[in-house]
């Protein structure tokens, strides 16, 4: 039988999610497992992304299985236009899972669909990013030794940032209290609202950063892009609003940690960085042993 | 004499098969699309315009010998949720009812946003219905919504 492909975060029950971080604690303690080494594993990166693709690859290296991959999508078959359901058709005779990150939405379910292993999805255009969300949860629940009633601040583009969407969707799971911090052109569209509302949880919006700081468990942050902007003078008025700063972070809760899916632009000044609440480079390690325990459970082994 | 003598059909009456009545006069030719009559060799009357009581004016589709699936018909509900559907045997009424807004849009319907992978590659067209009372389809692939403004019929 077809094991489970993960191409949204919303294919995961509460259940799997738990199993998955418990899983992923154990490749913490003993990361280097090799257990895929009879699998091949293609990584089909039809636009560039070497931080996914990198944490992919040190997952499987560390798992003991190969890869197989393309260089440059601008080189291969697809540049003399082939069809992607013809490019996951071939590459399923090569390979037992297939990750892949593609600039159209809802490229990696249909894949899933004409795949005969399994997908997991690095990122289909502005739609989904389930691994980056396991690991956003996994570092919360490290750092928070729960993911049950925790206050969640989020700021910066809640409108069209992915990373927020997915993990709001996650942590609807847990009793969450949402604090959504954004300029009124980038609040956090309905379409993701109506999953706190189903739950009945508690959301706040503000558009002030400073506000919410102090009930926080956990802050997310993420970056403001100019391309959002219609208006290129609405972009500079909010550009500088949503910078969090060391001197903000005065009156916090004693465990608050910061969290930022990067890359980074200017939206955590680096007087944060020196503080232990800062945790988003920590982030990265996380991302390999979720990746671990994806790829560990989906195939099986 | 009665009212009902006088009562004088503008589209003759079929002897077999479905009438589709009190379509929206707007969506006659969509509806005509959607069940692909183009490509039917039965004999089909199509009215337009025609007067209608409850809604001023309305179309109205009668088809001989033809009859369809509930799920093939529930498709026209996304253009004309006013529609009655008449089956007819040897002149008289079989069964009259209304259509339904299905829980799945197939097909007909195309995604509106133009970086969906359905609008990119040979990928046919599926949605979720999040809302019926509003007409608010959720892309099966991009996962976005075609709300009943910006919705395009295949």
């Amino acid at each position: 039988m077809k094991s489970k492909s993960l191409i949204s975060i919303s294919d995961f029950s509460k259940e799997e999610i738990l199993q998955l971080l418990d899983r992923a604690k154990e490749f913490e303690k003993e990361p280097i497992q090799r257990i895929l080494e009879n699998y091949v594993i293609a990584t089909l990166f039809f636009e560039p992304s070497t931080r996914t693709r990198l944490s992919f690859e040190s997952a499987v290296s560390r798992l003991g299985g190969k890869i197989i991959s393309f260089t440059d999508s601008m080189t291969s078959s697809v540049q003399k236009g082939e069809s992607l359901k013809d490019t996951i058709k071939t590459v399923c005779s090569y390979s037992d899972l297939i990750v892949m990150r593609h600039p159209r939405e809802g490229s990696a379910r249909f894949a899933s669909e004409v795949a005969s292993v399994p997908v997991i999805n690095a990122g289909d255009g502005a739609n989904q990013h389930p691994t980056q969300c396991l690991l956003d949860l996994y570092s919360i629940f490290k750092t928070q030794k729960r993911l049950d009633d925790l206050n969640i601040m989020m700021v910066g583009d809640l409108k069209y940032g992915r990373t927020v969407h997915s993990l709001v969707i996650a942590m609807c799971h847990f009793n969450t209290t949402f604090h959504l911090v954004s300029p009124t052109e980038l609040k956090l569209p309905g379409s993701v609202k109506v999953h706190i509302k189903d739950k009945n949880l508690k959301y706040y919006q503000y558009t002030d950063i400073v506000e919410a700081i102090p009930k926080a468990d956990i802050i997310y942050m993420t970056r403001i892009q100019k391309e959002r902007f219609s208006d290129p003078i609405e972009y500079e008025k909010v550009k500088n609003s949503y910078i969090l700063t060391a001197e903000m972070l005065y009156t916090i809760k004693p465990d608050m940690k910061v969290l930022h899916p990067l890359p980074r632009i200017n939206e955590i000044s680096e007087d944060v960085d020196e503080l232990p609440q800062a945790y988003y480079f920590n982030q990265a390690i996380n991302g390999i042993y979720v990746r671990q325990a994806l790829l560990a459970n989906i195939l099986g082994v | 004499m009665t009212k009902m003598l006088r009562r004088e059909l503008k589209v003759s009456a079929i002897e077999n098969g479905t009438v589709i009545d009190h379509i929206p006069s707007k969506s006659l030719f969509q509806v005509v699309r959607i069940l692909n009559l183009e490509d039917l060799d039965n004999q089909i009357l199509i009215g337009a315009n025609l007067d209608s009581q409850k809604y001023g004016k309305k179309g109205i589709l009668k088809l001989s010998n033809k009859f369809f699936k509930s799920e093939e018909i529930n498709k026209i509900a996304l253009v004309a949720p006013t529609a009655t559907i008449i089956v007819i045997k040897d002149f008289h009424i079989i069964e009259k009812s209304n259509v339904t807004i299905p829980d799945e849009v197939f097909r007909i319907v195309k995604c509106f946003n133009p970086n969906c992978i359905t609008n990119q590659e040979k990928v046919k067209t599926r949605f979720t219905v999040v809302d019926k009372r509003n007409l608010r389809l959720q892309c099966h692939y991009c996962e976005r919504i075609t709300a009943k403004d910006n919705m395009t019929f295949i």
